[in-house]
């Protein structure tokens, strides 16, 4: 019997998404009870006890986050980072869909933390459809005193709104999203400022993932020792984990932080193993931009630090199982390409160089590419390493250093010309813009 | 004056959100492109006009974010993802199929104007692939069965003159 949702809560309680049934089980007691027992500084210390941590990706420690914003009265804002657009991610998404109460007070908790009295959440605008239903559970928030002025009788007073962005990974880069909301290109800026200092409208700003602040008003109601017994030492709590690609049962997981990924892809409760019988191959523990794991890693268990001896990161836990008739030099092509595609612009190291590890690894893919190709890709990729303002051009190094390293093989063949496909390609890649 | 004609409500909502009208632009290029079919000059200048921004910014802006159109779409904008997630679950022969469907090539419009082809990145429904989005509609778990329904009942909503309600008039509407 597995154990009742923290998070996907609507999994278990039918339509919680309405404000009456969130309320009904437990949902805003966590915000009554700080606005009626604690000081901010309480608040911000639970959480920092709890040990959480952010689950957009970084797991920086979220209420060491909050500590960070200044204590002196003025302008501050929270921001929601729902522009979730890493590929092989959607757990943002079910979340805003179907459980957004919780999002929503543990934002409002983060606002009553930092003395914030405004919060947009960005969402990226292919998420117009569904935030109607984030939408929908703000204004029941207006309606019942939820947000507004005097918030559930109190003296704290917030307002919050959704924002929808236009279609940019970027985004998601917490100086970019800020950018973006202020109205400009979505592109980072040279830190500092930290957004703690200057963030939105260059006031200090907290920027939490919606998975993140989810997780706040249960450990708020159920306390931090509570939080810790779940999970491990280094990686308390739930993780939600996306899981897709070639596994029998794609989906979202509510998985206790250590897990190992061998359960995730093979479990009966989880993805139930690779179709058609065939063999496991590899996976990308982070979406596209994590280095691709194999085999050996499968026991690892799913943590912050868990694939550490193995060279990866669990990121924000976007797991991509790849069974053994995946070229590898065609699925770096794909991460390549949405990088090249979803990088600003702004850094000449990112944008220039993803544009030519494209180009070389298109040339290696068709069978045209020589040795020299995979030395040039080699360096290219070496050469944008801590080069740039932001983790798009780190990350966009990933599926080629990774691929090189665990599937040699498979470019040496392509550039000797002695085999033109590995196994056979699933499909075939998109053309360079 | 499209934009402030067919919006006016939707456009006080949205600049009561911010302390600077600045972060309005976004939101009201997505109602501009609503109004004007793309994000043509004329349309840019409006938002640019109503913000007090310079046109250039606008324009730039338009060019940067994927969701806005610079060139003229088709009634219903097809969006198919084949990043890695999805193409492991045979995205890219959906595009194939679609493609050959529709007569037209990727960034292709039907000649009746009604359907244009594109692929895009990520759309975080990696686990309901092959999936697609329609003026923002995500259409997921398809088939070639799946897209030939979903076509003839594009094609007969556009032929009765009953548009799908636009899921961006919705969002604005929460403005107001």
């Amino acid at each position: 019997m597995r154990m009742a949702h923290i998070l996907l809560r609507h999994r278990d309680i039918e339509n919680i998404h309405k404000l009456d049934v969130y309320r009904a089980n437990g949902g805003y007691d966590a915000l009554k009870k700080v606005l009626t027992e604690h000081q901010p500084g309480e608040v911000i210390d639970m959480v920092k006890a709890s040990g959480l941590r952010g689950r957009g990706g970084a797991g920086f420690p979220t209420g060491l986050k909050w500590s960070f914003i200044p204590k002196a009265p003025g302008e501050k804002y929270v921001v929601v980072n729902s522009d979730e657009s890493e590929m092989g991610t959607f757990k943002d998404r079910e979340l805003l869909e179907k459980n957004p109460h919780q999002v929503i007070e543990g934002a409002l908790i983060a606002a009553y933390a930092i003395g914030a009295r405004q919060v947009y959440n960005y969402m990226r605008g292919e998420f117009m459809g569904i935030g109607q239903h984030f939408e929908e559970a703000l204004q029941e928030c207006y309606e019942a005193g939820i947000l507004g002025d005097n918030i559930l009788g109190t003296d704290f007073s917030c307002r919050m709104y959704g924002y929808y962005g236009a279609g940019a990974y970027i985004c998601g880069e917490e100086t970019a999203l800020l950018s973006s909301l202020q109205g400009d290109l979505g592109q980072p800026w040279s830190k500092p400022p930290f957004p703690a200092i200057e963030g939105l409208y260059k006031k200090p700003t907290v920027v939490n993932n919606t998975e993140t602040l989810a997780n706040v008003p249960p450990i708020i109601l159920n306390g931090a020792d509570w939080y810790k017994s779940i999970g491990t030492e280094q990686s308390p709590g739930p993780k939600i984990v996306c899981l897709s690609g070639h596994v029998n049962n794609p989906g979202n997981y509510e998985v206790e932080m250590g897990l190992t990924f061998q359960e995730l892809v093979y479990g009966e409760n989880y993805g139930g193993g690779i179709p058609g019988g065939k063999k496991f191959k590899a996976l990308l523990p982070s979406g596209g931009s994590g280095p691709v794991v194999v085999a050996d890693a499968l026991k690892a268990p799913i943590t912050y630090e868990g694939l550490t001896p193995y060279g990866s990161t669990v990121g924000s836990a976007s797991v991509v199982v790849m069974d053994e008739t995946v070229d590898m030099v065609w699925a770096a092509l794909k991460m390549v390409h949405f990088f090249k595609h979803e990088s600003c612009g702004k850094c000449t190291p990112c944008r220039e160089g993803t544009f030519w590890m494209e180009q070389l690894l298109h040339r290696i893919y068709d069978g045209h590419g020589t040795e020299k190709d995979l030395e040039v890709l080699k360096s290219v990729a070496t050469q944008i390493k801590g080069k740039t303002l932001c983790a798009l051009g780190e990350f966009a190094i990933n599926p080629v250093l990774s691929t090189i390293r665990h599937f040699f093989d498979e470019y040496k063949a392509k550039v000797s010309g002695a085999g033109q496909k590995v196994a056979k390609a699933t499909a075939v890649p998109t053309p360079t813009d | 004056m499209l934009l402030q004609e067919k919006y006016p409500e939707e456009i006080k909502g949205i600049l009561a959100r911010f302390p600077h009208k600045k972060s309005a632009v976004l939101p009201l290029m997505h109602l501009a492109q609503e109004a004007y079919g793309f994000t043509s000059r004329e349309a840019m200048q409006e938002v640019a006009h109503i913000l007090d921004l310079d046109p250039t910014h606008v324009l730039s802006l338009a060019g940067f974010y994927t969701l806005y159109y610079e060139e003229p779409v088709g009634k219903f904008v097809l969006e198919v993802c084949n990043d890695l997630a999805c193409a492991l679950r045979g995205a890219d022969k959906f595009v194939e199929m679609a493609s050959r469907k529709l007569d037209i090539p990727v960034d292709g419009t039907t000649n009746d104007g009604l359907f244009t082809l594109k692929t895009v990145m990520c759309l975080a429904a990696c686990d309901r692939a092959p999936m697609l989005q329609c003026n923002l509609k995500f259409e997921e778990h398809l088939d070639e069965a799946k897209f030939d329904a979903l076509i003839s009942r594009l094609r007969a909503a556009a032929a009765a003159e009953k548009p799908e309600p636009s899921i961006v008039e919705q969002i604005s509407a929460f403005a107001r």
